[in-house]
């Protein structure tokens, strides 16, 4: 029971960020916009947070500060690839090329002096998880309440998002944009402050996601913390079919395999350390190949019609 | 007053030549800025950063050594990326290609006497980079599986299997935990011609004439083109897209494993720690900076080196990080995709009008 409790909670602590992540990116999405940034948007997240945190003792402004900095990215790319109508995939990339080395820069530029200018090996408050000790001891039920902040933020988010995209008049709307802008736009939305809109909310979650790892799930900075996370979450995007309700398995999946690569490397098995550390990238690879098939068998389309292309009223 | 672009009738060609060399400007502008805000002299930096990557014939020479596999790589993902397939599989190709060239070299020498050592390690290299990066295209034509992740989840697998080897059953013995395998013999060595710079530059060089030729005169070319601007035209042309594709793409993935053997046969001469540092994914950069035309990668891989190996030395001189050199890099990009709207549109401003004018026929 305890071994069963103890994977639980590290599957849902290591499927936190994905799943935040996962709705953000679906947000932005649903609005037509790809978004390949997330892995530069995750590491500036959590470098941010973390430096932050560092320096102000307050977890509150370690969030906000990455807010503010996955804001910006993502604003970046809703004007390059909206006003500037850029390509959508090399905007992403580049993204995610400039936050790679940046966020490498910034943690060898922002530490204090004692640790030579380096953020790498400090410690800085945790973010801690909520529930009361009593709560702790009842197994299984504590996994999903023995959690931080973030992880309950997510709770909330998955139905909302859902309700939102499904339920609402404004869900309506930003699905509209994604699926034909020309019939939006003439219904007299702006799907150009949509496509902002979204963008923009869609990189402040990928940002959180990215304060989870460096403030709670590995905490602290070291170099490309993300570990590939970030593609991880363009693919789950694809497995959940761009409905946030489905986001949670996809997360609980990869955050499963996280926790099992723990346990085994725990408990020494032969299997050598780098083939146990490729099961998420193969993971990812089946999963895209077996929903891709499935989609296709089933007729079904996930993705938003309009996704990757640029919308320009002038020219149709 | 307001703004319009409006679709230009031609690709314009000053504006071709003329973003790039603009973005590259904004770029040193921008981490002037940035050097300013963590107290660095901005025209120091830059002064060593030229004299450390072009001043000296060491620099120089190792500003080599850095575009040869971006040259190699660059060329790859601009062949894929003309087709729209993007690849940034690059890393895990050159990663590939290294470890088969390896492979051969160390264990191979019974079979291929003599020179042809080189020849063998080099192939095997093109071959294992063109069968990794087929996997994604046959993924991508056969069943439409998204080949940006593909290619990307395959470089963390190619690059975990390198650490493996040359962590466990490649490992030197004799190497004092040192995480690299023997060096191999000197019949698989790439011949040097400045410093560590190799013949590779003039192999780099050569190809991105002969690619551009291929895609300029050669039917094949042609064929290339017409999928990249319209898959559904090229059917109707009946052209064999998917087939095409596949070889485009395996193409591409021989040039970066070919980047990836030049790396252990000229550089290293043995599989060790350092040979994935990134070309792979700078490699987007040198494609998208030469605006996809292999004639102008080596000239924009030899500036990115540059960059590169300037960063290395300002880290040295005045301290600041390496990683200077990728986030100027990464800058680049920013002016670039902001500035590409030029060379297909041009900036229009335009009176209010009691009457909103006609809209004009469609260019497309």
């Amino acid at each position: 029971m305890d071994f069963l409790t103890s994977i639980l909670t590290i599957t849902i602590r290591a499927g936190t960020s994905l799943t935040i992540a996962t709705i953000g990116e679906i947000l932005t999405e649903r609005s037509g916009i790809l978004n390949l940034g997330v892995e530069g948007i995750m590491l500036m997240g959590a470098i941010s947070a973390f430096a932050a945190v560092f320096y102000s003792h307050s977890i509150a402004i370690g969030l906000l500060t990455a807010v503010g900095v996955g804001g910006l990215l993502a604003l970046l790319h809703a004007f390059l690839t909206t006003t500037m109508r850029a390509n959508q995939v090399v905007s992403g990339l580049s993204i995610t090329l400039f936050g790679t080395g940046f966020s490498s820069f910034l943690g060898q530029r922002l530490g204090p002096a004692s640790n030579n200018f380096r953020l790498v090996g400090l410690r800085a408050e945790r973010i801690v998880p909520l529930a009361p000790e009593w709560v702790k001891q009842i197994p299984i039920i504590s996994a999903f309440f023995n959690q931080d902040i973030i992880t309950y933020l997510v709770y909330i988010l998955l139905p909302l998002a859902w309700f939102f995209l499904y339920k609402t008049r404004p869900g309506l709307w930003l699905r509209s944009v994604g699926e034909d802008p020309q019939t939006a736009d003439a219904m007299g939305i702006d799907v150009t402050k949509t496509r902002y809109l979204y963008t923009i909310l869609g990189g402040i979650m990928i940002a959180l996601g990215g304060a989870h790892l460096s403030l709670s799930y590995t905490p602290g900075w070291s170099e490309n913390i993300t570990g590939g996370r970030g593609w991880i979450v363009i693919a789950l995007v694809i497995f959940s079919m761009w409905n946030p309700a489905r986001a949670v398995w996809g997360a609980l999946l990869f955050g499963g395999i996280n926790a099992v690569q723990f346990r085994l490397q725990a408990s020494g098995t032969s299997i050598p350390a780098n083939f146990l550390n490729m099961m998420p990238y193969i993971g990812t690879i089946i999963v895209l190949v077996v929903m891709t098939w499935w989609e296709a068998l089933s007729k079904k389309v996930g993705a938003p019609a309009a996704l990757g292309t640029s919308y320009m009223r002038e020219d149709k | 007053m307001k703004f319009v672009f409006e679709k230009r009738k031609s690709t314009s060609v000053p504006a071709l030549i003329l973003v790039p060399l603009i973005s590259f400007a904004v770029s040193l502008v921008l981490t002037a800025l940035l050097l300013a805000v963590f107290g660095a002299d901005p025209f120091k930096t830059y002064a060593a950063m030229a004299v450390g990557a072009f001043g000296t014939s060491h620099g120089f020479a190792e500003t080599l050594v850095k575009a040869i596999p971006l040259m190699m790589t660059g060329l790859g993902v601009a062949i894929a990326f003309r087709l729209k397939f993007w690849n940034i599989g690059a890393e895990g190709q050159l990663t590939l290609g290294g470890v088969a060239a390896a492979g051969v070299a160390l264990f191979m020498e019974h079979y291929f006497p003599g020179r042809s050592l080189l020849f063998a390690a080099l192939f095997g290299g093109l071959i294992a980079g063109a069968l990794w990066a087929g996997i994604p295209a046959i993924l991508k034509t056969a069943l439409k599986v998204d080949e940006t992740l593909v290619t990307l989840m395959m470089n963390y697998i190619a690059i975990l299997y390198s650490e493996f080897l040359y962590y466990g059953p490649w490992r030197d013995p004799k190497g004092y935990g040192f995480p690299g395998s023997r060096m191999f013999s000197a019949n698989a060595w790439l011949p040097r011609i400045m410093g560590r710079a190799h013949v590779g530059i003039w192999v780099g060089i050569a190809l991105a004439v002969i690619l551009w030729l291929v895609l300029r005169r050669t039917r094949w070319g042609f064929e290339l083109q017409i999928i990249g601007a319209s898959q559904k035209a090229a059917r109707y042309q009946g052209i064999a897209v998917e087939r095409n594709i596949i070889l485009a793409v395996m193409l591409s993935g021989a040039l970066c494993g070919l980047a990836g053997a030049f790396e252990i046969t000229g550089i290293s001469h043995r599989l060790q720690q350092g040979l994935s540092i990134g070309y792979g994914y700078t490699a987007i950069i040198v494609a998208w900076m030469s605006q996809l035309n292999p004639l102008a990668v080596p000239f924009v891989a030899i500036a990115l080196a540059g960059l590169s190996v300037g960063g290395d030395q300002v880290q040295m001189v005045m301290g600041l990080p390496a990683a200077m050199g990728v986030v100027m890099q990464g800058l680049i990009l920013f002016p670039m995709l902001a500035g590409s709207l030029f060379t297909e549109y041009r900036l229009l401003i335009v009176k209010p009008e009691p009457r909103a004018a006609c809209p004009e026929p469609s260019q497309e």
